[in-house]
């Protein structure tokens, strides 16, 4: 497979979720990134249920 | 419970916080203000037993027990300890704070503070002396004693003189007119210290018995000490925060405090129950010599300053406090208050921060945005010595998520679906 196939001809311009450093990293090679600052609720499933429930 | 009535709680919690005017009405024997009696000590942060106890807490038993004349030297002070024969338990329990150790016995002289708004009030340790070798940092020795000693005899009658004659002094004011000149009141108390003593001077000239002690309180005040106020500004956090100590339906934080071993929280919907993990090791600098290697966990009472929307909660309105906890820059004092803005329930307009356009400081710590975000409260603090009776610098701690984590687990069952 050639890399065109997957790769946009576009410039690439990102939306990242989660982990800073991979925005950071994409801006570092000149990618347009705008960063989420997300991190998933501690505790898992169960947690997350709760703060649904009891979530404003 | 519905998610509803959770939000309308919060609210509430919020706004008795910021209606919270507390004000130095007194200064009264712990016996008398606390009610302590026998043989009982009060500590910092959760429920601790002695046995557990981190070495600056124990020091500050020793001063405590042989203050009291329970005993005659430290060794006979852990023995009683050990044997059962002192009563422990949290500051916090008692409507009370107390710096690091946060030891109070039953005649150590104490601050009380009134919020008539609410209808709350707080005791708060005061201080141990001009002499240093505090007994917050574990200190026991005759230096420390007499100067517990002058501070019953002298400075703290000169006080309660001055408030009966002048009547209370308004702290939520001086508190405000502070933040507007960089303190956050947990780790920078100098502008506040030099507006109690603005205010006091005047007064002690009256109220002291003599030139000489007069001259050794004005020196107690102001001198080598920007922390003086920190005691009073622990007091009137307490005040405020005791109005939402039992507030039914409510997720916001009503306590903060460690015991060195521990650090713990309250919930303003679950009353006096604590949810525990362990004290940090805080991120700071040290003073010439020492070294995190050196460094007691995280400890005091203090944690109040950021339960009430100050301390690490309002590092955005004082640049110069970032110099003495550490922190990178201005720039990231300002996202730290920003991060903790998105844990809160909103703005205290009784403490606008400039540089975010008069924004309030983050108030009412909503215990579901913690766990929600995974961002959790920035404590200024001081460091203790682990096996000596100083401090040694100054940080920030970031306390466990766990007990958040738990406390939210407990309201759910408290108010099941």
């Amino acid at each position: 497979m050639n890399t065109t196939d997957v790769m946009p001809q576009e410039p690439l311009r990102v939306v990242n979720v989660g982990l800073e450093l991979f925005a950071r990293e994409l801006e570092a090679q000149g990618v347009e990134v705008v960063h989420v600052d997300w991190r998933p609720p501690a505790g898992g499933a169960e947690i997350a249920a709760l703060l649904g429930r009891l979530g404003d | 419970m519905t998610a509803m009535n959770v939000g309308a709680a919060n609210r509430e919690a919020l706004e008795r916080l910021c209606r919270a005017r507390p004000a130095w009405t007194a200064v009264r024997p712990a016996r008398e203000a606390i009610g302590l009696s026998g043989r009982t000590l009060l500590h910092a942060g959760p429920p601790i037993e002695w046995k557990r106890m981190c070495w600056p807490m124990r020091g500050a038993v020793r001063a405590a027990a042989l203050f009291e004349g329970w005993v005659r030297s430290a060794e006979e002070a852990d023995a009683l300890a050990a044997a059962g024969e002192i009563t422990f338990a949290p500051c916090a329990s008692h409507g009370a704070v107390g710096p690091m150790a946060g030891i109070i016995s039953p005649e150590t002289p104490v601050l009380v503070v009134e919020d008539r708004v609410n209808g709350t009030s707080a005791c708060s340790f005061i201080a141990d002396g001009p002499w240093g070798h505090q007994l917050r940092f574990g200190a026991h020795g005759p230096e420390t004693l007499a100067g517990l000693a002058w501070v019953r005899d002298v400075a703290a009658p000169a006080f309660a003189t001055v408030l009966e004659r002048e009547g209370p002094i308004d702290l939520a004011s001086l508190m405000a007119q502070a933040l507007s000149m960089g303190d956050e009141m947990h780790m920078r108390n100098a502008a506040a210290t030099g507006l109690l003593a603005r205010r006091l001077a005047a007064p002690l000239v009256a109220a002291a018995p003599n030139a000489a002690e007069l001259e050794k309180i004005l020196r107690f005040v102001t001198r080598d000490n920007d922390q003086f106020f920190l005691a009073w500004s622990m007091c009137a956090a307490k005040a405020a925060a005791r109005a939402i100590e039992d507030l039914p339906g409510s997720t916001v934080v009503s306590t903060m405090a460690r015991n060195g071993i521990e650090f713990g929280i309250r919930v303003a919907g679950l009353g006096e129950r604590w949810f525990t993990g362990p004290a940090s090791v805080v991120d700071g600098l040290y003073f010439p010599g020492f070294t995190a290697a050196d460094a007691n966990r995280d400890t005091g009472d203090s944690a109040i300053m950021e339960t009430y929307g100050l301390g690490g909660m309002a590092m955005a309105a004082s640049p110069a406090v970032q110099k003495i906890v550490g922190a990178k820059s201005f720039a990231d004092a300002v996202q730290t208050t920003r991060d903790m803005g998105e844990i809160c329930v909103g703005g205290n307009p009784l403490f606008p921060i400039a540089p975010l356009g008069g924004d309030g400081t983050p108030t009412a710590i909503d215990i579901r945005k913690v766990v929600q975000t995974g961002i959790v409260p920035r404590i200024n603090t001081a460091i203790a010595h682990a096996k000596a009776s100083r401090m040694i610098g100054a940080g920030i701690a970031t306390p466990p998520s766990g007990p958040f984590v738990d406390a939210l687990v407990a309201f759910g069952e408290r108010h099941p679906g």
